[in-house]
C-alpha cells in the first residue's frame, strides 16, 4: 500500500484492496458454485451482519444471542469466482450437545467448507478464542474475522492483529461489519486462503499429555483402516475418546465413511 | 457377511475408545476443556491490551444495574412497554384514518360504480366489493399503520440490546413456572404478532419448553387485538372516569389486560409443566450483550420489509375469504331471515349467560382469520340484528364509524353494557389464536394434538373467566 503514498490521491484508492466492484452479491440459492464458506462464531458477534454484507440478503439481525436458529445460505461472486456462504448458529463451543452446536460442528466437520470464517468479538477475545481454537482443531483452512472493532475502540481495547495472526496461523482481519468496515479485506483474505497465497499453519492445542496423544494415535489408526482418507481423523478420534454420542452414532451407522455425501448428517436438523 | 464384518470393526473401534478412556482417568473431559481455555487465555493475554483506567463497559454495567435491578427492573419494563404502545396507538390513528378514507370512503364507491357499469349481478358485486374488498381494505387500514410503528420501535429496542434484559428480569418467574427463560423473548415478540412469536420459539432448545412457549404465546395481546382493547376501554371504562382522566383510565385498563395476559402465560406454563408437559426447567446461560447505538435507518428498512410486509401479507391472504363469508352470512336468507340473524338468536342465550352476546360470538367465529376485523364485524352484525337505521352502509358491508360516540350509540342500542365491554376485552385476550397463528403452530409443532390444545385451551379459559366475571358483576350490582 505504501508505494502509492506519493501522489495526492487518497492512497487507498490505488490499492487493489479498494476495488469493491469485484463483489457481486448473489442473494439466495446460488448455483454452480466454486467454493463454500462457513461463518462460525460465538453468539452475538455479528455473523449474520457479515453474512448480509457478503450476500446482499437481509437475514434478520438483532442484538441478542441465539437468533440464528438454523443455518442460512446465500452467495456472492468475488473476482469471478462463485462462493456459497453458510451462516451457522452461534455457539460457545463445539463440545457439548445442544442442537445449534451440533448444526455448526457437523457443517464444519462434514460439510467440508473451503474456508471457515470465524467471527470473533474483539471486545471479548479470550472467550471467543475458546471456540476459535476448537474450530482450528477441525479445520486448518480458516480466517479470523475480528469483528466489533468499533466497539473495541470505544472501550479502549487494543488488539495486536499481527501477533494474533502469527499465534493462530491464519489471517486475522479487523472489521466492523455494521458499518461495512474491513469487509473487502475479509473477502481478499478468504480468497488468499483458497488460492494458497496464505498458507495456514493452524494452532494446535499444546498442553496435552503423552498418554492422551498415544490414545488418539491408536484410535486414528483404526479409523483410517476402516475409513481410508477420513478427514479430521484426529478430531474424530478425540470425540470418540470422549464418548461423544453423535460421533459414536455416525461411526456405528457408517455415516462417517460417507463424508463426501456430506449433507446427510446436516439435513437431520 | 461383508456388512457384518464392517459392523464388527466399527464396534471394535468404539470399544477400544471406551477402554482407552478409562486409562486416561475420570477427569479426562475436563482436562481437554481446560487445555483449550489455558491456551486461549495465553494468546489473549499476549495480544489484547486495555488502555486507560476505566474498565471496559463501565457505562453498560451502570445501565444494567438499573434496568435489571430488583426494584426498578419491572417498573421500567412496563413503562417502556406502555411508551411503545402509546406511541403505536396514538401514532397510528391519523394514517389509519387516512387509509380508511382513501380505501373505503373513496375507492369502494368507485368499485361499486364500476360493478354497476359492467352490469354485474348484485350478488357478485356484493361478494367482491362489499365482502372481499372491504375486508382487505380494513385489514390494511387498521393493521398496517400500527405495525409500521410497532415493529420498528420494537426492533430498535432489540438492536439497542434491551430484549435480553427483559429475558433476564423475567427468567426467574418463567423458571418457577417450569418454562425456559427465553420464553420472555418469544412472549415479547407475541405482543407484535403471535405468529411471529411462535416462530421465535425456535430459540428454545428443549422441545418441552418450546411447546410451552408456543402454546402460551397467544396470551400476549397481538397488534390485531390492541385496537379492540383500546376502543372498548375508551367507550365503556374510560367514559366512567372524570373527563380529564379518560385517556389515562382507558390506557390503564388496556395495560391491565396485557399484564393479565402475562399472568395467564405464566399460570398456564406452570399448569402444563406439572401435567401434560412434565419436566424441570433447563438451565441456560444468557449473555447480556453490550448496548449498541441502534442503527435507525437500517432498522426501519428491515423491520418494514421483513416483518411488517410479511405479516400484513399473511393477514390479507386470510382476510379476503373472511370478507366473503361475512357478506354471505349477512345476505343468504332462509325464510327471509339472514344466516347471521339466525345464528345470533340461537347463540344469544348461551352467550348472555357468560356475559357476552350472540353478535360477539359470531364475530369471533367469522374473524378467526384476523383479529383486526373483529370490531368492524361486531358493528355490522349489531346494526343488522337491531335494525338500526341511518347508520352503516347496508347489510354485509363492514364499516367503522367515524367517531367513538357513534360507535357507542350503536353498541348501546344493541344492548351493550359495561359488563359486555369488560367481557369483550377479556374474551379478546382469551380466545383461539387467529388462523395464521394456528397454521404457524401446526407448521412449527407438526402435531395436531398440540395445535388443537393451543387453539381450544384459550377459548375454554375465556368462557370460564367471562362466566365468573359476570357472576361477580351481578353480585356487586345486587
Amino acid at each position: 500500500m505504501s508505494q502509492n503514498n506519493q501522489n495526492n490521491q487518497n492512497p487507498c484508492e490505488n490499492c487493489p484492496m479498494h476495488n469493491k466492484a469485484n463483489l457481486i452479491r448473489l442473494g439466495i440459492n446460488p448455483t454452480n458454485i466454486d467454493y463454500v464458506i462457513a461463518l462460525a462464531g460465538n453468539p452475538n458477534t455479528g455473523k449474520s451482519t457479515v453474512f448480509n454484507n457478503f450476500t446482499g440478503l437481509r437475514q434478520h439481525t438483532g442484538n441478542w444471542p441465539g437468533k440464528t436458529v438454523s443455518r442460512a445460505e446465500g452467495g456472492y461472486i468475488f473476482n469471478d469466482k462463485k462462493y456459497k456462504v453458510v451462516d451457522l448458529p452461534g455457539t460457545y463451543s463445539l463440545l457439548s450437545t445442544s442442537t445449534d452446536e451440533e448444526v455448526a460442528r457437523n457443517f464444519i466437520l462434514f460439510g467440508q467448507p473451503d474456508v471457515t470464517v470465524i467471527v470473533a468479538d474483539a471486545t471479548r477475545l479470550e472467550r471467543n478464542l475458546n471456540l476459535a481454537l476448537q474450530i482450528l482443531e477441525i479445520t486448518g483452512r480458516a480466517v479470523l474475522c475480528l469483528n466489533l472493532m468499533d466497539e473495541a475502540r470505544r472501550n479502549h481495547i487494543e488488539v495486536d492483529v499481527r501477533a494474533l495472526s502469527r499465534e493462530l496461523g491464519i489471517p486475522v482481519i479487523p472489521t466492523s461489519a455494521r458499518s461495512k468496515e474491513g469487509m473487502n479485506e475479509l473477502l481478499i483474505a478468504i480468497e488468499d486462503v483458497i488460492t494458497g497465497k496464505f498458507v495456514c499453519k493452524p494452532y494446535k492445542i499444546k498442553s496435552r499429555s503423552a498418554a492422551f496423544n498415544h490414545a488418539i494415535g491408536k484410535i486414528s489408526k483404526s479409523l483410517l483402516e476402516q475409513f481410508p482418507g477420513l478427514p479430521n481423523v484426529t478430531w474424530v478420534a478425540m470425540r470418540l475418546l470422549e464418548g461423544d454420542r453423535s460421533i459414536t452414532d455416525a461411526l456405528k451407522s457408517g455415516h462417517l465413511g460417507s463424508l463426501s455425501t456430506q449433507q446427510e448428517l446436516i439435513e437431520q436438523h | 457377511m461383508e456388512h457384518n464384518n464392517e459392523n464388527k470393526i466399527r464396534e471394535d473401534i468404539i470399544a477400544e475408545a471406551n477402554r482407552l478412556r478409562w486409562d486416561l482417568g475420570v477427569n479426562f473431559h475436563d482436562t481437554v476443556i481446560q487445555s483449550i481455555y489455558e491456551d486461549a487465555s495465553r494468546i489473549a493475554h499476549k495480544t489484547v491490551r486495555q488502555q486507560g483506567e476505566k474498565p471496559a463497559y463501565s457505562l453498560d454495567l451502570a445501565i444494567d444495574r438499573i434496568v435489571t435491578s430488583r426494584w426498578l427492573g419491572f417498573p421500567i419494563m412496563f413503562l417502556l412497554l406502555a411508551l411503545v404502545f402509546w406511541l403505536t396507538v396514538s401514532g397510528a390513528n391519523y394514517p389509519s384514518g387516512l387509509l380508511a378514507n382513501i380505501l373505503i370512503d373513496n375507492f369502494h364507491p368507485v368499485l361499486k360504480n364500476l360493478g354497476n357499469y359492467l352490469n354485474m349481478p348484485w350478488w357478485l358485486s356484493g361478494l367482491l366489493f362489499d365482502g372481499a374488498y372491504m375486508a382487505l381494505a380494513w385489514v390494511i387500514s387498521v393493521m398496517l399503520p400500527p405495525m409500521a410503528i410497532f415493529f420498528p420501535l420494537f426492533t430498535l429496542l432489540e438492536d439497542f440490546g434491551y430484549l435480553p434484559r427483559v429475558a433476564f428480569n423475567m427468567d426467574n418467574l418463567f423458571r418457577r413456572a417450569g418454562a425456559h427463560g427465553k420464553q420472555a423473548l418469544t412472549m415479547s415478540m407475541g405482543f407484535g404478532c403471535n405468529a411471529a412469536g411462535v416462530v421465535a420459539a425456535r430459540v428454545i432448545d428443549s422441545p418441552r419448553e418450546r411447546l410451552l412457549a408456543i402454546i402460551t404465546n397467544n396470551f400476549s395481546l397481538c397488534n390485531g387485538r390492541w385496537p379492540t382493547q383500546i376502543l372498548i376501554a375508551t367507550i365503556f371504562i374510560g367514559s366512567m372516569a372524570p373527563a380529564g382522566l379518560t385517556g389515562l383510565v382507558s390506557a390503564g385498563a388496556v395495560v391491565s389486560v396485557a399484564v393479565l395476559g402475562i399472568f395467564f402465560s405464566l399460570v398456564v406454563s406452570w399448569g402444563l409443566s406439572k401435567t401434560m408437559l412434565k419436566g424441570e426447567a433447563s438451565a441456560f446461560s444468557l449473555e447480556l450483550p453490550p448496548y449498541r447505538p441502534p442503527q435507525v435507518l437500517q432498522t426501519l428498512y428491515t423491520s418494514l420489509i421483513d416483518r411488517t410486509i410479511l405479516v400484513l401479507w399473511r393477514a390479507i391472504v386470510f382476510a379476503v375469504p373472511a370478507g366473503c363469508v361475512i357478506w354471505l352470512v349477512a345476505n343468504v336468507r332462509i325464510d327471509g331471515i339472514s344466516l347471521a340473524e339466525i345464528f345470533i338468536h340461537w347463540a344469544d342465550p348461551a352467550a348472555v349467560f357468560i356475559g357476552l352476546n350472540g353478535v360477539i360470538v359470531l364475530a369471533y367465529i367469522i374473524a378467526i382469520p384476523a383479529n383486526e376485523i373483529v370490531i368492524p364485524t361486531i358493528l355490522m352484525l349489531t346494526v343488522l340484528s337491531t335494525n338500526l337505521t341511518g347508520v352503516g352502509a347496508g347489510s354485509g358491508v363492514m364499516f367503522e364509524l367515524d367517531s367513538i360516540e357513534d360507535t357507542a350509540r350503536v353498541l348501546q342500542a344493541g344492548g351493550w353494557t359495561l359488563l359486555t365491554g369488560i367481557n369483550l376485552m377479556l374474551f379478546s385476550l382469551l380466545h383461539n389464536p387467529c388462523s395464521t397463528t394456528i397454521y404457524t403452530i401446526f407448521k412449527e409443532t407438526k402435531s395436531v394434538k398440540w395445535t388443537l390444545l393451543a387453539t381450544l385451551l384459550p377459548i375454554f379459559m375465556g368462557i370460564v373467566v367471562c362466566f365468573f366475571t359476570t357472576q361477580i358483576y351481578h353480585l356487586i350490582q345486587g
